[in-house]
């Protein structure tokens, strides 16, 4: 289990993230919501060590994260899809995931659970990353942090951008993933998605979680997606 | 792998025959092209495979090759010792270099490396009581020599060459497809992304640059016991762009690329200093040529264009 706890963060003067606590569960979603500017990215930045904490705590399994360099926290078993996928565009679909698997030194099962997840990777190894369509990027951007076999998988807005056939297919995957007791946070901003995937979601705004909900009867018209996310 | 490794193995083949069928004078430059490219293959591995665009690689290659041409002259080692001295010289230096300017990046680390590197050029002048300065040292015969071979003759030194090449060249494509070699490139492509999936770029970069500086030993200290001269010029900036400008020619992050860049470069500039004294303008416009058509060096366009698996 991940836990935020009493997180302070920002860049420079700025502090972003302001007494900011959150907990994700294995085999549960815990979607993300706000409004932009609200912390989210910051959150997911913060945990992955990119943004270090000035005040509070982050533990995996009662293991600190906090203070951390930013290359060891993936080693912890963290695996990240950023805004923007982020791939190394000039090497193929094989290297990519190749250089995910070498992290936690993940062999070709891993591999070969992987592709079976996204079986189009599968057809286009030999191909440069950055030719690939937004939706084939999204997926290996996936593909990449699941080939450390991550405890816990942050997603930084998966579906943006991308066609409903495209959107269908990640959120399929995302919930296969939480059928295997994976830990996810994920940040998105499609009510729709949101409703279909989330166990939890939590509002962000100002810098910390405003207000947690479980996703039991709700609804697109649940007044706090007007409040927090402007929807 | 199998036609990326027999590829190698026919290089090193044709070269191997290519001694008994040159004249002494082009034995003798392909001889240098081959220990030169070892010294491009180096630097490959830190540029071409890591994105360090360093300017200080001259350090390295003057600290093999003064420290086998002083470990002969000052301390009277046979040949075989002061190029494993040589060796570890470059390495040595390299991480030295390494710890302290790897907290840079970009242009302030060729900044920094390519000081490193005049610093190594003032030291060698200024302590020319042992190293004779500008004048240099020139190594006897006598101690250019392993057991009976006499690395001095024609033969001998052609076939050290192509030992060395070979060994550093098949090292060199072992090392692009391990698993340092694939981190080495996440590098390349993109340092903070390589972090975001755990990797220590300081670590990587570094190892990657005592690899280069390795090869940059290696690569002096045979120059030293195999041409028998061991000089203050080698320390300069030129033999810091030299090995950078083998790699464009012949195709960065390319295995067999720097070969091919030492062995155009160097018989462009020798072929056009028969016929001018400005023969580095035919250098400049050949550059500039490829920049215009082949950015990526030759081996790397023509694998960019048609042959996919080259290494």
């Amino acid at each position: 289990m991940l836990e935020l706890k009493a997180i302070n963060a920002g860049y420079g003067n700025v502090q972003v993230l302001r007494n900011l606590s959150l907990t994700a569960k294995p085999g549960q979603v815990t979607c993300v919501m706000g409004r932009n500017g609200a912390g989210k990215t910051t959150m997911l930045r913060t945990i992955m060590g990119q943004v270090q904490a000035q005040a509070g705590s982050i533990t995996l399994n009662n293991t600190p994260l906090h203070g951390l360099p930013a290359h060891e926290v993936p080693r912890h078993g963290i695996g990240y899809v950023p805004q923007g996928r982020r791939l190394f565009g000039e090497l193929t679909v094989a290297q990519n995931i190749e250089i995910g698997l070498m992290t936690r030194h993940k062999t070709a099962k891993t591999r070969d659970y992987v592709l079976s997840l996204f079986p189009r990777l599968r057809e286009r190894l030999a191909q440069r990353s950055s030719t690939l369509s937004g939706g084939e990027q999204q997926m290996l951007a996936i593909a990449r942090a699941l080939c450390l076999e991550p405890a816990v998988l942050l997603l930084d807005e998966p579906t943006e951008g991308l066609q409903p056939s495209m959107i269908t297919l990640i959120r399929e995957t995302l919930l296969t993933l939480k059928a295997t007791g994976v830990a996810t946070i994920l940040v998105e901003q499609r009510v729709d998605a949101v409703l279909s995937m989330a166990n939890q979601i939590a509002f962000v705004s100002n810098g910390t979680v405003a207000e947690t909900l479980e996703n039991t009867n709700l609804t697109p018209a649940t007044p706090q997606f007007q409040t927090y996310v402007g929807i | 792998m199998t036609r990326a490794l027999a590829l190698h193995l026919g290089v090193i083949a044709a070269l191997f025959a290519a001694q008994y069928l040159l004249p002494s004078y082009h034995q003798t430059n392909i001889a240098r092209i081959m220990v030169l490219a070892v010294f491009a293959m180096g630097y490959n591995i830190a540029f071409g495979y890591t994105g360090l665009l360093s300017l200080g690689h001259a350090l390295f290659f003057a600290a093999g090759l003064y420290a086998t041409g002083l470990g002969i002259e000052l301390a009277g080692l046979s040949a075989a010792p002061a190029l494993l001295l040589g060796l570890i010289a470059g390495g040595a230096i390299a991480a030295a270099t390494g710890v302290l300017a790897l907290r840079t990046s970009g242009v302030s680390f060729m900044i920094v490396t390519l000081m490193f590197a005049q610093t190594g050029y003032l030291t060698i002048l200024y302590f020319g009581t042992y190293t004779r300065g500008d004048e240099g040292i020139v190594i006897n015969r006598a101690a250019r020599a392993i057991g009976s071979l006499d690395l001095s003759a024609d033969t001998p030194r052609y076939f050290a060459a192509l030992t060395l090449f070979a060994i550093a060249l098949l090292i060199n494509l072992m090392l692009t497809r391990s698993r340092l070699g694939r981190s080495m490139i996440a590098m390349r492509e993109n340092e903070q992304r390589s972090r975001m999936l755990g990797y220590n770029p300081f670590r990587v970069k570094l190892i990657a640059l005592v690899i280069s500086g390795l090869y940059a030993g290696a690569a002096g200290a045979a120059y030293g016991v195999l041409f028998g001269y061991v000089g203050a010029s080698f320390a300069t900036i030129q033999y810091s762009i030299l090995p950078l400008l083998y790699v464009l020619l012949g195709g960065a992050g390319t295995t067999l690329g720097p070969f091919l860049g030492a062995l155009i470069m160097f018989y462009l500039i020798d072929i056009s200093s028969g016929y001018t004294t400005a023969h580095l303008f035919v250098v400049g416009a050949a550059l500039l040529v490829l920049v215009l058509f082949a950015p990526k060096g030759i081996l790397g366009t023509l694998r960019e264009r048609a042959v996919k698996w080259l290494p």
